[in-house]
């Protein structure tokens, strides 16, 4: 198991976000958090990127390693987890090259370096076109390309996806899906979270359900397309 | 004005400006990647000019001593560049010590508190200067040689030459600085959405270490240059400096460089041509009425953008 969260409680002063949740994720998996606006499934992120303080008797831990004695940027280097965030989060006064390149920042590897460079403008090639404008000019699409492949640009085993549907034509959507389960295929972990729940059921292995800061249900992302609970909440009926 | 005196107020006011602008950069840097207002900032130019007073005065003596056969000009060229090489390191410490002690506790307090301490930092180290080194005013060393040059009657010295061709490499290293390397890229990174940089393997302490460090060795340089144009120094000396800076940061637009450093020239000219024009006690009224008047037409600055960073998650 690559990473495990047992018991995971996260509060914004008084308004508790989650309620000690537990999720495990294996090595080369895709899964999937699935819920409404305000279930809780960016907050789950944030924790695990400890960017979100995680509550006492919460315990993380990623590989054999206490993850909630990492802070944040060590998340990312030392463990190799990286967070496309909510809302893309872009640098948008630095170019598309420099947003690449800041992900890099703590790595030390230069020809690794030039080749997920590489592999990003292979996967989305607008990317190369647009290689020196500023990111806050790129389209929405655009800008979700970047964001994605920021986040390949540090990720050394884990990625989580914070809704990298959002805002992409359906044609762009199926583009960049295709893309992260080829980087899936490559050993890429991935963690999911979405509001569009039956794309992400259609795209992962497995999944839970988080209402209310709780999970509510959790399993094969095939059983819980047929789910009639699922079916009636998340996907239309 | 006569043509002579108008091209002699030219190179005062560049050489006021020049101060104006080192220490302005500080200001703004600080402000642009940490949203923060750093009011010791002034001091530490004050910190800065005493740090240089010691290290130069060592430097001198250790000069006398004639440790290396060069002539006294080479030799005292070498102690002015050792001099600042050696102050900026030094205060970039202390700026790094500010950052650390004072302000990384208060990462996630209301920005009034940050403010607060500041002022406070600023008032610990000018009276802890006067506690330890007590009220006589020390007089800066002579790092310069003066030589005047008559340039069609405008009279231009070679420490006004020095100080504003300084001022201007530094503002534009930094600015290279800033463009070119990565870790210039995450202090702009920061500048735009603090939250989100860790996310990049970046340590926000490290950046804001740095940026404090890069402030307040321009703030020496700062200090050295002053204490070689008007070579008295006293705690104080830093407070209205730093005032005035902080205005030509904010004229030049939150954590733009170029705008700081050229705001900071544009004080220097303004406050020169007043008192030129206008009796001197009117100087700093006219003055900043004149920057009030800019700022009401243009609120961000003339660099500064109008997006605000973005702090919360």
């Amino acid at each position: 198991m690559l990473l495990s969260a047992e018991n995971l409680a996260v509060s914004y002063g008084n308004i508790k976000a989650l309620h000690g949740i537990n999720f495990e994720v294996d090595e080369g998996e895709i899964v999937c958090i699935i819920g409404a606006n305000g279930a809780g499934k960016s907050t789950t992120l944030w924790a695990i990127s400890r960017l979100v303080d995680a509550e006492e008797g919460t315990s993380m831990t990623f590989a054999g390693k206490n993850l909630l004695d990492f802070p944040p940027e060590k998340v990312v280097s030392e463990l190799g987890i990286s967070h496309a965030p909510e809302g893309r989060r872009l640098f948008d006064n630095l170019t598309v090259k420099e947003n690449l390149h800041l992900a890099t920042f703590a790595r030390k590897d230069g020809p690794e370096i030039k080749r997920d460079l590489d592999r990003v403008f292979s996967i989305f090639p607008r990317l190369e076109e647009r290689i020196s404008q500023k990111a806050g000019t790129l389209s929405g699409g655009e800008q979700q390309m970047l964001a994605v492949g920021r986040a390949l640009m540090s990720a050394r085993r884990m990625m989580l996806l914070d809704e990298p549907s959002m805002g992409l034509a359906p044609l762009l959507m199926k583009d960049v899906f295709d893309a992260l389960r080829d980087i899936n295929k490559e050993g890429t972990t991935i963690l999911l979270v979405e509001q569009n729940a039956r794309m992400a059921l259609n795209f992962s292995q497995r999944g839970y359900v988080l209402e209310s800061g709780s999970i509510v249900l959790e399993g094969n992302s095939s059983d819980l397309l047929v789910d009639p609970e699922v079916k009636k909440a998340y996907l239309g009926g | 004005m006569q043509l002579q005196s108008f091209f002699q107020q030219i190179v005062n006011a560049l050489q006021l400006g020049s101060f104006y602008a080192l220490i302005a950069l500080g200001y703004s840097m600080v402000y642009g990647v940490l949203m923060l207002f750093n009011f010791a900032h002034g001091d530490v130019f004050m910190v800065g000019s005493y740090i240089g007073f010691f290290v130069s005065a060592g430097l001198l003596a250790l000069a006398k001593t004639g440790i290396l056969p060069l002539a006294d000009n080479v030799m005292l060229g070498l102690v002015l560049v050792l001099t600042l090489f050696i102050t900026m390191l030094l205060t970039s410490f202390v700026g790094m010590l500010i950052e650390r002690i004072g302000y990384r506790p208060l990462r996630n307090a209301p920005r009034a508190s940050a403010a607060i301490t500041g002022l406070m930092i600023g008032i610990i180290l000018e009276t802890g200067n006067l506690a330890i080194l007590g009220p006589t005013r020390l007089s800066f060393p002579a790092l310069i040689e003066s030589v005047s040059y008559d340039i069609g009657g405008v009279l231009v010295t070679n420490k006004k030459m020095v100080i504003v061709f300084v001022s201007i490499f530094l503002t534009l290293a930094l600015h290279q600085f800033v463009r070119r390397t990565k870790w210039g890229m995450a202090m702009r990174a920061m500048a735009f959405d603090f939250v989100v940089v860790p996310l990049m393997g970046i340590s926000i302490n490290k950046i804001a270490l740095l940026t404090f460090a890069l402030g307040s060795a321009l703030a020496a340089a700062a200090g050295i240059l002053f204490g070689v144009a008007y070579p008295v120094l006293d705690p104080y000396m830093g407070i209205l400096f730093g005032w005035k800076a902080f205005v030509a940061a904010i004229l030049g637009g939150r954590g733009s460089i170029l705008g700081a450093s050229l705001a900071g020239f544009m004080l220097g000219f303004i406050e020169i041509f007043v008192a030129a024009i206008f009796p001197s006690t009117m100087r700093d009224l006219i003055a900043f009425s004149i920057i009030l008047i800019i700022l009401t037409f243009r609120p961000h600055g003339f660099f500064g953008e109008p997006y605000s960073a973005q702090l919360r998650l």
